[in-house]
């Protein structure tokens, strides 16, 4: 993600601002507050332990199963996420905004797009009726299971998909759970983990690892971020992917340790932890395992309890003989963590940094709900950033996706598994475990992409000549443009432009018996520029 | 079908994950190299509006306008000799290629993968060597004068992995470490530092061998895929839309994400006005090839190389695949005379064609792959062996053998062809007689490769 991209290449920018006496004061607040910390954490620990003693028996028991058992491991659930148990109450967006948001049409299209893949016809409407306590509720707390709305999807000969067998058919699987679910937020947030929680199939091999870590982060996608992380410490796509099954006492292999707490915990360049503490949190997670066989790739994961290092292991200075869900609790209960979660969380949603204060008040939630995700969407997506600050270039899959929710077509070809491709983002295909640049989504190759997959999105619905009006002005055209894509909101400049454009289409003349049938090409015209122009590619 | 070895698709696989993974991929086996060019900047822009995305790598800070300029400027001077290196994904069978039907050894290695004594044309350098049928428009060339084989091309102590031993042709040294091309280095001692063009891969990604160290060079996946196309636009109204692209681009903005966007939409614009000989025109094809090509990928993309190199665009060194598996540990014959008989005739229509534009005197053509195959065959294919064969083509080439064939009597210890030639003297070869510069600091241990005369 670019937030850490940033974050691992320079030191954060405020630290450069700071005068002398303020990184003074800084530092020693800090201090403080860290000994603070420490000082909770050692008593936290005391009362943990005292706990665990009172059950000594039944926890080492549980801790086995937990870290050893091969259930947990097989992750073979693909049911839609169960809605929460109970539903908290609203948490006001935090702090106490200097502007409320004036939520109307603009508002709306934004939150669809940030929250989600866009809108679908009625959708913006809908979602301005509601105002926006209600709204982003209605996206972060959604009710039941997902349903997925419109025809199955179907590859180029009318067959079903095979995600698993055929090339490119596992990411068009998922995009058209993006296109149909009536639950877009949870499918934006396993794209937000899969991005977070980085895994390639390119390494991985089998898709069937990479469908079963995709319905884990499905899972887990507004719930709690420590039980996603316990699930993704164990899960079989990234034990392959992060060396998590060569990882073996008297041999450790540091990759996941390294990335769980540079990319997914704590980040890079802020002082959370030390080359010493990758090096004993490796060995916290030894003892995964799996087996090769040709013709399957690795199968049969496990943890095995001969290759796990029973040793005494000092992570962030805590030292004991920590298991497998030490290793990635201690991670959570860093005093730098919950600071790390908002702020990442925060750049997937809004592109400029937040104060201090809404990191706090973030943090709070976060931390106050039990590592409960949902609470943290919920404040920023009701955040005044968001509706006010800058726009956001659309990823691509959100870009494609969004172009088949606003013109109502299904997916009804696999042409969109290299299109994605072209676009530059090849779903369950990550190009390292920092995920994708989105500080470079756009560059003149994958604005090729972008442009042919509004192509092949508008060349089934093509304006006809034979009805078409033979009287259409260039601002009622560009009008009928609009409302074929479902009147999305451009700047004043941009449908400026855009009337001139339509207006140039037919200045070479257009022939007495052609009036319909220019206007029509016109009118075809018109849908690619406004799908493709810079006010469509972001939001 | 043939079968293929897990190690062919598995560093198939794997080199294409490191591409564009740059770290985090663990090696499949003990020493493996680092594909040459691995963790290079990547730069992409399009070639001739949005459809023929030219990716341009290793030129991080040049802006597209100075790569417009650098291929400009190039190509307003003198044409330059033009190298094109042809690889067979493998590993062929030389065996198959010139089959040594008048070694008396010859069939009770090869039981059933043989053709028979006169089933295919005489090679008329080594009258125990045959053309094999599939090959015969290689035979024609070589009756022309424009063919030089090689029949026994390696190199010592040869390596049979798939990965390793074509990385050692990529970065022309048998070194596990090497992180650039032989043409790569090429180019970074001799070639310019703002044209892209000048090493380019026929390939969506960029050939190893081209990886350079400080110059542009640069990956097309289909030139003859070019224009944008927008559906139900047509005529009069095609001209003014695409023109519109550029013309939205250019609003002003105080919104980064806006800015950058329109940007780029600039940029497409720039680049489909300045570069367009190869454009197609209200939905006709830019060039028509003035012979006939067969209707594959390997054939569409010579004929545009042709097209390209006609237009004047300044390219100095191209590389591309040739179609099929040669990995054919199984069901050899089912698939490798017809790879063969695609490959070989598209050179030929290649050839031809350079030829009636009358640029065959400044194009030579490379034609190798990672290794031969075993001499003695398994079931029904052959596993890796050692050296295998090569060619030179071109009007320019010696059509001369460089080597010679060893013979099937005296193999090497595991029973593999021993090499005669070895692939660094080629390079070294190509270097000084075609593009006329010192080998010495681009092929390590230049000095101790012999020079045979490469051209006539």
């Amino acid at each position: 993600m670019a937030f850490l991209l940033r974050k691992a290449k320079a030191k954060p920018k405020l630290k450069k601002k700071l005068t002398p006496a303020q990184k003074k004061a800084l530092a020693k607040k800090k201090a403080a507050a860290a000994a603070a910390k420490r000082k909770a954490a050692a008593k936290k620990a005391a009362a943990k332990k005292a706990a665990a003693k009172k059950k000594a028996a039944a926890a080492a028991a549980a801790k086995k199963k937990a870290a050893g058992g091969a259930a947990p491991i097989a992750v073979t659930d693909t049911l839609p996420a169960p809605p929460p148990a109970t539903i908290p109450a609203p948490v006001p967006a935090a702090p106490a905004p200097q502007r409320t948001v004036d939520f109307g049409r603009p508002q709306a299209e934004r939150l669809l797009w940030r929250a989600g893949f866009g809108p679908r016809p009625g959708d913006v409407d809908r979602l301005v009726a509601m105002g926006l306590d209600a709204a982003v509720r209605s996206l972060v707390y959604p009710q039941g299971g997902a349903s997925l709305v419109g025809p199955a999807p179907r590859d180029e000969q009318g067959q079903p998909l095979a995600p698993n067998d055929v090339w490119g058919h596992d990411g068009v699987w998922w995009l058209d759970r993006m296109v149909r679910s009536d639950q877009p937020l949870v499918e934006r947030m396993t794209l937000l983990w899969h991005d977070w929680f980085a895994t390639s199939r390119d390494k991985v091999g089998s898709a069937q690892l990479m469908l079963d870590q995709n319905a884990l982060l499905r899972r887990h996608a507004l719930g709690s971020f420590a039980d996603l992380l316990r699930d993704v410490t164990r899960d079989p796509a990234m034990l392959s992917f992060l060396d998590g099954i060569d990882n073996r006492v008297g041999s450790p292999n540091e990759n996941y340790a390294r990335e769980v707490m540079e990319l997914f915990t704590l980040g890079a360049g802020r002082g959370a932890y030390s080359e010493d503490d990758v090096r004993e949190l490796a060995r916290a997670f030894t003892g995964f395992r799996a087996d090769w066989r040709d013709g399957v790739g690795l199968t049969n994961f496990r943890f095995d309890a001969a290759r796990h290092d029973n040793g005494n292991k000092t992570v962030f200075g805590r030292t004991g003989n920590w298991g497998v869900d030490d290793g990635w609790r201690l991670c959570l209960e860093h005093p730098l963590h919950a600071s790390f979660v908002v702020q990442k969380l925060w750049s997937a949603f809004i592109p400029q940094a937040p104060d201090a204060g809404t990191v706090a008040a973030l943090a709070q939630a976060y931390v106050g709900s039990g590592h409960q995700i949902a609470p943290v969407v919920e404040a920023i997506l009701k955040h005044p950033d968001l509706y006010y600050g800058e726009r956001m270039v659309k990823a691509p899959v959100v870009f494609i996706a969004g172009l088949l929710r606003e013109t109502g077509r299904s997916v009804d070809t696999d042409a969109w598994a290299w299109l994605m491709r072209l676009a530059g983002q090849q779903l369950f295909f990550p190009p390292s475990v920092a995920g994708w640049d989105e500080s470079r989504w756009l560059d003149t190759s994958s604005w090729r992409g972008r442009w042919y997959a509004a192509a092949f999105v508008l060349r089934t619905t093509v304006a006809d000549g034979k009805t078409y009006s033979a009287t259409e002005t260039p601002e009622e055209a560009v009008d009928a443009a609009l409302a074929f894509l479902g009147s999305p909101t451009l700047t004043p400049e941009m449908r400026a432009a855009v009337v001139d454009s339509a207006r140039s289409m037919l200045a070479g003349g257009v022939p007495n018996w052609g009036q319909a049938s220019y206007r029509a090409v016109r009118q075809n015209g018109l849908r690619m520029l406004i799908a493709t122009c810079s006010d469509h590619q972001t939001c | 079908m043939a079968r293929h070895c897990d190690d062919f698709t598995r560093s198939e696989a794997l080199r294409h994950g490191i591409a564009q993974a740059g770290r985090g991929l663990r090696p499949i086996e003990a020493g493996m190299p680092t594909p040459a060019g691995t963790g290079l900047t990547r730069r992409s822009l399009m070639l001739r509006g949005a459809a023929a995305g030219l990716t341009v790598y290793g030129a991080s800070k040049l802006m597209p306008e100075a790569l417009e300029a650098g291929i400009a400027e190039a190509a307003s001077g003198p044409a330059q000799p033009v190298l094109v290196s042809v690889f067979l994904p493998g590993g062929v069978d030389g065996l198959s290629v010139l089959a040594p039907t008048g070694d008396e050894r010859f069939a009770s290695l090869r039981p059933t993968l043989r053709i028979a004594r006169g089933a295919g044309k005489a090679f008329t350098e080594d009258d125990r060597l045959e053309w094999t049928p599939a090959a015969d428009a290689l035979r024609v060339l070589h009756s022309e004068g424009k063919v030089s084989v090689i029949p026994a091309i390696g190199y010592d102590h040869p390596d049979q992995s798939h990965f390793t031993s074509r990385h050692f042709w990529e970065v022309g040294a048998t070194d596990v470490q090497g992180r650039f091309g032989w043409l790569g280095r090429y180019l970074d001692q001799h070639g310019s530092a703002d044209n892209p063009l000048q090493g380019l891969s026929l390939d969506s990604n960029l050939s190893p061998a081209l990886a350079a160290g400080g110059v542009p060079v640069a990956a097309v996946d289909d030139p003859q895929d070019f224009g944008l196309w927008a559906p139900g636009v047509w005529g009069g109204v095609e001209d003014p839309l695409f023109s519109a692209i550029g013309a939205l681009g250019t609003l002003p903005t105080e919104d980064g994400a806006l800015r950058a966007a329109r940007r780029v939409a600039t940029q497409v614009d720039s680049i489909r006005r300045s570069l367009g000989p190869l454009q197609a025109v209200a939905g006709k094809p830019a060039f028509t090839a003035p012979v006939t090509y067969a209707d594959n990928r390997f054939a569409r993309r010579l004929s545009s190389l042709a097209a390209m190199l006609d237009a004047g665009l300044p390219l100095r060194a191209v590389t591309l695949d040739a179609p099929g598996n040669y990995d054919t540990h199984s069901g050899q014959a089912s698939t490798l005379a017809d790879d063969l008989r695609e490959s070989c005739e598209a050179l030929l229509a290649f050839q031809r064609d350079l030829e009636h534009r009358g640029l065959a005197g400044r194009v030579l053509t490379l034609v190798w792959s990672e290794f031969g195959r075993r001499p003695r065959q398994n079931a029904d294919g052959t596993d890796h062996g050692a050296a295998g064969v090569g060619f030179v083509v071109g009007n320019r080439a010696g059509g001369r053998m460089l080597g010679e064939f060893p013979g099937l009597a005296k193999l090497d210890e595991h029973g593999n062809l021993r090499s005669t030639f070895d692939f660094r003297s080629l390079y070294c070869g190509l270097l000084e007689q075609w593009f006329g510069v010192d080998a010495g600091p681009i092929i390590p241990g230049a000095a101790g490769f012999a020079r045979p005369a490469l051209l006539s």
